[in-house]
């Protein structure tokens, strides 16, 4: 029997050639979520400054109607903020006070058995199609509503934000038990063995400690409910006006945004691009509130 | 140095002053707490009850197997829900590849550079992105500069989008929870860095990954506003496929809310491709040849009946990408903006059909990730 000749050199780092192209694909996969950020700037910029073309960005910003589909046409954009404040506030003052109890007691008072049900199912809420909610604002919540109230519109931002505040709350109320639980244990024996109560060291210690994570989880909240679209397409009316009173119908600006999309839109004219200046201002919203979040976080981290 | 004063007689089991107080405060908490858990699960139990009772009634099989018509109680969600099959499918077929290789790149491959940071704020930005602003993309950059049409393609490519952060995420964590133990494993055998990955990696990771996808196909199913933006609220009373050996269907006659024709053989002048009949605003019908020229009033639709043979003509396994759509919740959406009562009961039951679907993926994706939790034990 002849001895084994070694031919190859086993030190020599060999690498498969197909490696490199899938390396390659999986870097373009990954790549396409820079692809999409720069095309919705690119898309949304771009016809926004057709936009801006015709109409005076002062103009935009200070008029106090939104007429674009009138005769004589206005483009003040402050109706649709007032009307997407409006529902955000609503909105906010539902799901605020309710996510964070719902947050304290899952986090401070409920049993383990008690979270591992609650949790999901609470979660299933934020799973729900808003064009459900839509529903059930318009023809369920606003029946309810008037009659406590009387006088109030078939269409309102009351509704719709009401509906809007229990869509979020389960995105408030787990991000903010998230954050409560990673509160270190210690921190609450150290509290409970100075005499106090398990309410005030939820209040006063684990609240404050895990405040940077709450203040995420509602700003989270704030934004989805200003990029909201069905429930106040559906329950809040479309009629754009500076809305002073939740009792009021108004329209926000993604409902704007929609109710041109319904009507068939011709390409390139000044209503289809009123949409992208829209579009950009709810995007310039929406960064803002990122900004904030960002801030908000870096001012109030700590470190355990 | 003064002494501490101490009072020998002092009882030392007295309780703090207002500590009945402070125990009762922390006792009733527990009941805000309770109710506020309850008014979460309440509007839960609120809105299946609302949809039950306003439109459970209309679910039949017919319901199923009928088109949207002017007459509320002959209008079903055939177009519906093939519709949003065909959707999802596009969708699923975008956006699980791309964002389980884009997550497995981000975890298993990425060097820590500014490239990957400038992926990573990319991803995290695009999952806070309002969902209507996709639509914006979707009309600007498919429908408008790409010429994609207001088609099924561009919808599900839209939806892929929407999903894509929701998919990568769930994929980077679960990569993230496979221990380093078994890539080492398979590296030390000889086998190459994507080998391992695929063998091992991707494999261990698959349940977590299967929960991330199952959510976001949930929501791209409930998902509504960037489909209005480039699917208009249209009428749709065809079937994106036809499948071979259907003896009848039905075709054209794609009118807006109004009653307006909409999609191009059906604007004012209707071309009728197929022996047929018309059906009026008041319900009569007129019966129409192949190949003639007709001016329809509005609210009419066009209910055509073609043979084996123009059937199989038409069918081909991907001519239903570029075709117009409508979809689940854009049809109870057109329900629900209209006034008759009889509509609503339509939206109702549309509604309820969409809530069990997303409910029971939900319910799965809730199911599968405590499952996982319990078994896994590394």
């Amino acid at each position: 029997m002849e001895g084994l000749s070694v031919q190859r050199d086993f030190t020599v780092k060999r690498m498969r050639p197909g490696e490199h192209v899938i390396e390659g694909v999986l870097f373009l996969a990954a790549a396409l979520a820079i692809a999409v950020v720069v095309g919705i700037l690119f898309v949304v910029i771009s016809e926004a400054a057709k936009f801006f073309a015709e109409v005076s960005f002062w103009e935009f910003v200070t008029a106090t109607r939104w007429t674009p589909l009138f005769e004589n046409p206005s483009y003040g954009i402050a109706p649709l903020l007032t009307g997407t404040f409006m529902s955000t506030l609503v909105a906010l003052s539902v799901a605020v006070p309710l996510g964070l109890l719902v947050a304290i007691y899952l986090s401070e008072f409920a049993s383990a058995r008690v979270r591992e049900v609650v949790k999901p199912v609470l979660e299933l809420l934020a799973g729900v199609p808003t064009v459900v909610y839509g529903y059930f604002a318009l023809l369920f919540l606003t029946p309810i509503l008037q009659s406590f109230i009387p006088g109030l519109p078939g269409f309102n931002l009351l509704s719709a934000g009401i509906v809007m505040g229990l869509m979020i709350i389960p995105y408030i109320a787990s991000l903010s038990e998230d954050a409560m639980r990673a509160v270190p244990q210690s921190l609450r024996d150290g509290s409970l063995a100075m005499g106090t109560t398990r309410l005030e060291t939820a209040f006063r210690v684990v609240f404050p400690a895990a405040i940077s994570g709450i203040v995420g989880a509602i700003i989270l909240g704030m934004s989805r409910a200003v990029g909201e679209t069905m429930i106040v397409a559906i329950a809040g009316g479309q009629l754009p006006q500076i809305v002073t009173s939740p009792t009021q119908q108004g329209a926000t600006v993604t409902a704007f945004i929609a109710q041109v999309a319904l009507g068939d839109i011709a390409f390139g004219t000044i209503e289809y691009q009123s949409i992208f200046a829209a579009g950009l201002a709810l995007l310039v919203l929406t960064l803002i509130f990122n900004f904030i979040a960002f801030a908000m976080q870096r001012r109030f981290r700590e470190a355990y | 140095m003064a002494a501490v004063e101490t009072n020998p007689r002092a009882d030392i089991t007295a309780q703090p002053n207002g500590l009945a107080l402070r125990r009762f405060k922390d006792k009733s908490f527990i009941i805000w707490g309770v109710l506020a858990t309850l008014i979460g699960l309440g509007t839960l139990v609120a809105l299946v009850g609302d949809l039950v009772v306003d439109g459970a009634h209309r679910l039949s099989p017919e319901f199923f197997m009928t088109f949207p018509s002017s007459d509320p109680a002959h209008a079903g969600i055939l177009s519906a829900w093939v519709g949003s099959i065909l959707v999802i499918i596009t969708t699923a077929a975008f956006a699980i590849p791309v964002g389980v290789l884009a997550g497995v790149y981000l975890e298993e491959y990425a060097p820590k550079n500014p490239l990957t940071s400038a992926i990573e704020i990319a991803v995290n930005n695009l999952a806070g992105v309002p969902s209507i602003i996709y639509g914006l993309l979707a009309v600007g950059l498919f429908v408008q500069l790409l010429g994609m049409g207001q088609s099924i393609l561009t919808a599900g490519v839209t939806l892929g989008l929407l999903i894509l952060p929701v998919v990568i995420v769930a994929t980077r964590e679960a990569v993230r929870g496979v221990p380093q133990d078994i890539r080492n494993a398979a590296l030390a055998v000889g086998a190459t860095k994507w080998q391992a990955t695929q063998h091992h990696v991707i494999p261990y990771a698959l349940p977590g990954v299967v929960t991330g996808v199952i959510i976001g196909i949930s929501r791209a199913i409930g998902e509504t506003a960037p489909l209005i933006l480039i699917g208009g609220l249209t009428f749709v009373a065809f079937l994106p496929v036809t499948l071979p050996g259907d003896h009848k269907f039905e075709v054209i006659g794609a009118v807006d809310q109004y009653g307006a024709p909409v999609t191009p053989e059906a604007t004012e002048l209707v071309r009728i491709h197929h022996d047929g009949v018309v059906v009026m605003p008041d319900f009569s019908e007129v019966a129409v040849e192949a190949g003639q020229d007709i001016e329809l009033p509005h609210g009419a639709t066009v209910q055509t009946v073609a043979d084996l043979g123009d059937a199989v003509a038409s069918w081909s396994p991907t001519n239903w990408l570029g075709s117009d759509f409508t979809v689940l919740p854009i049809q109870m959406f057109n329900w629900t903006s209209r006034p008759q009562a009889a509509f609503l009961e339509n939206a109702a039951a549309a509604g309820l059909v969409l809530l069990l679907i997303t409910l029971l993926l939900n319910g799965a994706a809730i199911w599968l990730r405590y499952r996982l939790r319990k078994r896994i034990k590394w």
